[in-house]
């Protein structure tokens, strides 16, 4: 009894917890670029809504994580417009993305608010599944938890072992000698940030196709500033990132499994809901206090616009 | 800055031109930069490229390299006409340049720094040996795999010189390349430009230092106003004739009496130290000055030395924990904010003017707001009194000679030495007891810079102490009465500038001065 | 590439203006074509979207009411977005002021005091800003950014407020409808115009709009702000407390969001309920920077912003299209704001070959 419900926090945990690593890394990736993206909400309610009609309409929740991905691009796109090639403020064009993308994704997901959809079955990894405990928690899951594993793995080897990442990091520090010695600033910079749209989409497919798998407007639930709030929390290492994501998958899931256990404990539901929002506000807090750390760390040009003269 | 027997260069080399430039125009929104500019390279020349800040000489380089286009005007390498459309591009034919304010990375390491530039994907262990080659040969000490931002001001200019050097370009641009160095490390690199040269490299070197300019360069090109207002052989010319062509009239002298010395302290540092709160900065050690009335001090040092930490810590940007190791006029001012200090009776004068010393995108008069709001009583009973700031604003800019369309146009509108007048003019028109300037001259226009020194040595003469902090030493021994040097977070004895001379204060700038602790490291110089 | 930014030598006074105008240009090009692409004649949902709500002098008075909550909220933003203070949590500011004044109103249920509903001004405005305090204090003291903090502290204070309704303050007698008790008289806000809903509130948000515009263009605290804002060097070097912009920013934007939410529970509800709000901390965003941070721009702006509101009401009812489409539309008005923004700055040129 113990050792299952252990299993099916850590299982639950992990469901949790891969939106955040997905849509997280993907952020990492863009504001290594020197791109601050505050519309990874918006983003992510746009792929939220794009995979769920089209899983809804074809019956495939791969074309629905396509679609979701295509999605969240064309928001990042948008976004990319604003600041990159109209040097808009990012904060301001960050909120803004977040406002049109959730109102949007509100607006033509109406006519989906009441169907569900089919629950896509979990990928049983041979052998692995079969180890005690863990094994049914973390290799009996859905497809996109691999992904988010993968992801990872490549993020860390596309920053720090190839050339591409170097040149990707060299321009979020110095825009200004990256374009000198002759790399193109502004294509790297859209590169980066149509990634992180993509991966919000996809993280945003991941609720609304596998997780709930429901649509209802407001659904990602600020799970969008969480990732955001996860990069800074993960000082931009893609490792810690993973970490925080279970963390926080933790902590909704905790409240999850308090509610539903029957445990005696005079508490209403809005305070345990709550618990996520306020584990994000503790972190920032803690890893923000040494304002060195965030110094040494932070992508330098991070949120600072880039025009070359020519 | 020179060598006391320059070994004058021979004479320029023969041989078809590797370089030549024809009537190239570079237009901007509110300036043409380069008009009409022909200029011609030769393998194994040192060309010096002359003329003030703002004469288009940083504009041509940038056309010359690929990273920007001319608007008109042909370039001709090696015989065949091109088109530099990238650095790359540039690097590629055979370019390479070392850029003024560097454009390396500094949370990557040196080999990183240097992949980055070069094309394809080099084994980074195989670069870094190459690196540590091409680094002896030349005479360029630097260690492949430290990180950029552990190192000096000359380090990281060596790691700019290698980068270029790894791929073997047959013309290198300098841009400035000394305004980082001490005398000493001028020398040095002055060796290894020769060394290029005689190996058949071409130099294109782009300077306003007229002495330096006569020491290594075969001919020269000058520049005024984006246009080419002459040609010469350096060697057979004087300082003063070269300045007649750079800046169209003799070059302005300040007048310099001595100091009325003996005044009473004004600005006292007693042990001042300081952490720095910049994971990259220097500390503070151990700091002592006394700066009296009517004195000017002057403080030298390679960039990077601790120079921004004294300014904050002295202004208040960056408080300390203890009262007494700033004293202004006798009050013990460590814990007070920039505002107190003010009132106490200190000015500031910052080395970034845009930014920090104005406001970009405010008016003049807005900006005169920023410091004079009490001195100059610019408010009333908390609002701002608009007509007062107008007066006060309009007044600094008649006395101060300051060009600019008036109270109204916006601090970003304005140029480099104007600005600099204007916030001079603020800080002097509310009659500081103790100023304090770096850099006062720097990126300023010959005219200028020489008002902005007669201006210092006036408000000296009515009994203002004066502290600068400067990395220019030819302006230092110009206007101070005492000059002391900072090194790695440290202050040297002062020494009157009348018993002193470049070459001793060159070698204090790599820390060395006479009772400095004899294993003293020394890493942010040389 | 045939079109190019160019750098103007000053920028635009012009299109500092022209550009929210633009943006509204553009919005509506926008919204007739989401209308033809649903379907619905353009003509015929411009219409109804923006000029049927304000036929009459009663949907004036709506339009107002509606405005009202959005120009306080952004007012109190601009203070803070002048000084770079992003203050983006006036939604949940907002729902704590409406709290704290229906705390008192619940409380004094019964009573007939005068004092009362300056009381509960007071209450909303001081229930904004201690929620808008934890950003500032966290910013201050651990250099978290407040962007992430105020947002998430919008999610905590609509967990609050949903507690409240269901649980300690739900009215007895309400069907178990997640709702308090209909406040006394004395709790209402009066009305200005006799057969309409627009109140008091009103008139206190015109009030707040002009002391807004004396703290930010006359006052010497408000340049200081705008110091912070444009150059944070500059404040240091002038000696601008860092702090002290930071903790107005966060407080003037809280006070006011709490104000307005005080204004919505006393005015148009009656009555605290689990959506006291209607997106407005979230608009009067847009509503700041389409007014360009001016308070005079601001009072234009929330009456546009308003009138989309409506907008979406009037869709819904007669053209059955979600409501949901204001939300739409007010995004793709900041966006073309922001987009619009850069001809301040830039002019666009046509190129030549290369």
């Amino acid at each position: 009894m113990e050792a299952n419900l252990f299993t099916s926090m850590l299982f639950a945990t992990v469901v949790a917890g891969t939106p955040l690593v997905i849509v997280a890394l993907g952020l990492l990736v863009s504001e290594k670029s020197g791109v601050l993206n505050l519309g990874a909400e918006g983003m992510m309610a746009m792929g939220a809504v794009a995979a769920f009609a089209v899983t809804h309409e074809t019956g495939s929740p791969w074309l629905g994580v396509l679609a979701g991905m295509g999605a969240g691009m064309v928001m990042a796109f948008l976004f990319g417009i604003l600041v990159l090639s109209l040097m808009a403020n990012q904060v301001a064009s960050g909120l803004a993305l977040s406002i049109f993308g959730v109102g949007l994704s509100a607006f033509v997901g109406k006519p989906f608010e009441s169907v569900a959809l089919a629950a896509v079955p979990p990928i049983r990894l041979p052998f692995l599944a079969d180890i005690p405990v863990i094994g049914p928690a973390l290799y009996n899951q859905q497809a996109l938890v691999y992904f988010s594993w993968a992801l990872m793995w490549a993020v860390v080897w596309f920053l720090y072992r190839s050339r591409a990442g170097l040149v990707l990091r060299a321009v979020g520090e110095a825009p200004g000698s990256a374009h000198s010695i002759g790399y193109p600033v502004i294509r790297i910079r859209y590169l980066a940030t149509l990634f992180g749209g993509a991966m919000a989409g996809i993280g945003g497919a991941f609720l609304s196709v596998f997780y709930t798998p429901l649509w209802v407007e407001g659904m990602v639930a600020g799970r969008g500033w969480i990732a955001l709030a996860l990069v800074v929390f993960a000082t931009w290492r893609p490792l810690r990132v993973i970490v925080g994501a279970y963390l926080f998958g933790g902590v909704m899931i905790a409240q999850l499994f308090v509610q539903g256990s029957g445990m005696e404990i005079d508490m209403p539901s809005q305070v345990l809901s709550s618990l996520p929002y306020w584990a994000t506000i503790v972190v920032l807090v803690i890893i923000s206090r040494n304002a060195a750390t965030i110094r040494l760390n932070a992508p330098v040009s991070l949120g600072q616009p880039y025009r070359a003269d020519t | 800055m020179t060598n006391p027997t320059p070994q004058a260069p021979s004479a320029p080399p023969d041989g078809p031109p590797r370089l030549v430039l024809r009537g190239i125009r570079k237009v901007y929104p509110s300036v043409v930069a380069n008009d009409g500019i022909d200029l011609t390279v030769r393998p194994g020349e040192i060309h010096a490229v002359l003329g003030e800040n703002g004469a288009g000489k940083s504009t041509l380089m940038k056309i010359i390299y690929g990273v920007t286009r001319q608007t008109e005007g042909e370039i001709e390498w090696e015989g065949k006409a091109v088109e530099v459309d990238s650095p790359a591009h540039a690097r590629s034919l055979g370019i390479g340049m070392v850029f003024q304010h560097f454009s390396l990375f500094e949370t990557l390491n040196v080999t990183q720094n240097v992949a980055l530039a070069l094309p394809g994907k080099p084994d980074l262990k195989a670069l870094a040996k190459q690196i540590e080659e091409v680094s002896q040969r030349y005479g360029l000490p630097v260690d492949p795999r430290r990180m950029v931002h552990a190192l000096s001001v000359g380090e990281r200019q060596r790691v700019e010189i290698i980068r270029c050097l790894l791929q073997s370009p047959r013309l290198l641009i300098m841009d400035e390349p000394t305004s980082v160095l001490t005398p000493q490390a001028v020398r040095k690199l002055f060796e290894t430009l020769r060394q290029l040269a005689a190996e058949g490299c071409s130099i294109l070197y782009i300077s306003h230092k007229l002495d330096e300019i006569q020491e290594l360069c075969h001919t020269a090109t000058v520049l005024r106003g984006g246009k080419v207002t002459g040609s010469c052989i350096p060697s057979q010319e004087t300082p003063a004739s070269m300045a007649r062509l750079m800046i169209g009239k003799d070059l302005p002298v300040c007048e310099h009496g001595a100091s009325t010395s003996g005044g009473e302290t004004r600005l006292r540092l007693a042990g001042l130290s300081h952490a720095s709160d910049d994971p990259f900065g220097t500390d503070l050690r151990d700091i002592h000055l006394d700066v009296h009335a009517g004195e000017i001090v002057g403080i030298a040092g390679v960039s990077g030395n601790g120079q921004q930490e004294l300014l904050y810590a002295i202004s208040g940007e960056a408080p300390l924990a203890e009262k007494f190791p700033v004293q202004i006029c006798g009050i013990e001012a460590g814990r007070m904010t920039p505002d107190q200090r003010r009132t106490a009776g200190m000015g500031f004068v910052p080395e970034e003017r845009l930014g920090r010393g104005a406001v970009p995108r405010m008016s003049l008069a807005e900006n005169a707001l920023l410091t004079a709001h009490t001195g100059a009583g610019l408010l009333k009973s908390g609002l701002i009194d608009f007509a007062a700031m107008e007066k006060f604003s309009a007044e600094c800019i008649a006395a101060y000679n300051v060009k600019c369309g008036g109270p109204g146009a916006e601090a970003k509108s304005l140029s480099g030495g104007n600005l600099q007048k204007y916030i001079m003019g603020r800080e002097i028109m509310q009659s500081p007891k103790v100023l304090v300037v770096a850099q006062p001259t720097w990126g300023v226009d010959v005219g200028a810079a020489a008002f902005i020194r007669q201006a210092l040595i006036e408000l000296r003469d009515r009994g203002t102490a004066i502290l600068v902090i400067s990395e220019e030493l030819d302006e230092l021994f110009e206007i101070s009465d005492r000059i002391a040097v900072i090194a790695n977070g440290r202050l040297s004895p002062s020494k009157p500038a009348a018993e002193t001379n470049v070459e001793e204060i060159g070698v204090w700038m790599s820390g060395m001065w006479p009772g400095a602790e004899a294993a003293q490291e020394v890493s942010h110089a040389a | 590439m045939l079109l190019k930014l160019e750098a103007r030598p000053e920028p635009s006074q012009l299109m500092a203006y022209l550009s929210p105008l633009l943006a509204v240009a553009l919005t509506l090009i926008g919204g007739l074509l989401v209308f033809s692409a649903l379907g619905t004649d353009p003509l015929e949902g411009f219409k109804v979207f923006f000029l049927n709500p304000v036929k009459d002098t009663y949907g004036v008075s709506e339009l107002l009411l509606k405005a009202t909550p959005l120009m306080l909220c952004a007012v109190g933003l601009a203070v803070g977005f002048r000084a770079n203070v992003w203050n983006i949590g006036a939604e949940g500011q907002y729902v704590m002021g409406a709290v704290a004044a229906s705390g008192m109103a619940l409380y004094f249920i019964d009573s007939e005091s005068a004092m009362l509903l300056p009381a509960m001004v007071l209450a909303g405005a001081v229930g904004g800003a201690l929620w808008a305090a934890i950003p500032a204090l966290l910013r201050t003291r651990f250099n978290a950014n407040e962007i992430l903090t105020s947002l998430m502290l919008v999610y905590i204070a609509q967990l609050a407020v949903s507690w409240l309704a269901h649980g300690p303050w739900k009215d007895p007698d309400g069907f178990n409808f997640p709702q308090s008790k209909m406040f006394a008289d004395s709790a209402l806000l009066p009305m200005l115009i006799e057969g309409t809903r627009l109140n008091f509130a009103f008139v206190i948000a015109l009030g707040l709009l002009a002391a807004g515009y004396v703290f930010m263009q006359r006052s010497f605290l408000g340049f200081q702000m705008r110091v912070a804002g444009q150059a944070d060097a500059a404040a240091r070097y002038a000696g601008f407390s860092a702090t002290r912009t930071i903790w107005i920013g966060m407080l003037a934007g809280g006070a006011t969001a709490g104000i307005a939410g005080m204004a919505e529970v006393s005015g148009p509800m009656g009555q605290l309920t689990e959506h006291v709000s209607n997106n407005y901390g979230f608009a009067a965003i847009i509503v700041a920077f389409i007014g360009r941070l001016n308070p005079v721009g601001i009072f234009f702006g929330s009456l546009l912003m308003a009138l989309l509101y409506l907008g979406g009401e009037q869709a819904q009812q007669y053209l059955n299209l979600p409501s949901s489409i204001s939300k739409v539309f007010q995004g793709m008005l900041l966006f073309f704001l922001l987009g619009a923004d850069v001809f301040i700055h830039y002019r666009l040129r046509l190129k030549g070959g290369k």
